[in-house]
């Protein structure tokens, strides 16, 4: 059974997981985001071709107003 | 004012690398206007600051301008002051609205930048932005600053270059206004990012 890591989170790995993928599955619904997988950034417009391989390590910030 | 006088209670070693340095600063609001006034005080050597707005009377309330300062444009203001502290550093002032294209071009001799947008959209667009053209050049967010109290929810996160200061959860809305002292202590401790990642090898 292959995992990946979402924000120190385990979750089951699958074939073809995108981002956008891992959104769902996460339950995140904020739109505001900077992700990085494995350390590089993965651009908004990469969010739904780029295949995220096993064993990655995910990390989503969501982005909130203020200043 | 003699130069030697307004750093005499600087550590001698790093004053070298403090006036070498070259820090951008994206966004003169409550965060950029707070981080300059301190990176200004520590002799930072060259301050490189973009914004498009003009000083409303709501700013006063965490902003780092005055009465009289109404009406003008952040960057021109903020020079005004900023020599006022510290006359001995170099600032590189722009008025204009950061986007992706202009980006790269402005703050490309910068060692560090700061994040100081108010908006989530803007945030987003300069750190996607630089983590695709500068991703070896630290990048110091302010996320989460709105509201009063709660000290013990704001901290510092590091994500390979880029770095999270704030609560992460507190967005201005209806009952939580951003106010001086958490917009200020967000801003100090990215100021104070800025240090210790120019000085982590002295």
């Amino acid at each position: 059974m292959k995992t990946l890591t979402v924000n120190g989170n385990s979750l089951l790995w699958e074939k073809n997981m995108t981002i956008d993928v891992i959104l769902k599955k996460m339950n995140y619904t904020f739109k505001m985001l900077v992700v990085k997988v494995n350390g590089k950034l993965i651009k908004k417009t990469e969010y739904s071709t780029i295949i995220i391989p096993a064993a990655a390590n995910v990390e989503i910030i969501h982005l909130i107003s203020g200043g | 004012m003699l130069k030697d006088e307004f750093f005499s209670k600087h550590d001698p070693g790093i004053i070298p690398a403090l006036r070498s340095a070259v820090v951008g600063i994206a966004g003169a609001g409550g965060l950029g206007s707070n981080v300059a006034f301190s990176l200004a005080r520590a002799g930072i050597g060259k301050l490189i600051i973009a914004d498009f707005d003009k000083i409303e009377p709501s700013n006063l309330n965490r902003q780092q301008y005055f009465i009289n300062q109404i009406g003008m444009p952040k960057v021109t203001a903020l020079l005004e002051n900023l020599k006022q502290i510290n006359p001995f550093s170099d600032y590189q002032m722009h008025e204009v609205k950061l986007d992706e294209k202009n980006i790269p071009n402005i703050f490309k001799d910068v060692d560090i930048i700061v994040e100081a947008f108010d908006k989530a959209e803007m945030k987003e667009m300069l750190i996607e932005t630089w983590l695709s053209y500068f991703p070896q050049k630290p990048i110091i967010t302010g996320l989460g600053v709105a509201g009063y109290g709660r000290n013990d929810l704001i901290h510092t996160k590091k994500i390979e270059n880029l770095y999270i200061c704030g609560d992460e959860q507190t967005e201005p809305q209806e009952g939580i206004s951003p106010m001086a002292p958490r917009v200020g202590i967000v801003a100090n401790m990215q100021a104070n990012m800025v240090l210790e990642l120019l000085l982590k090898d002295i």
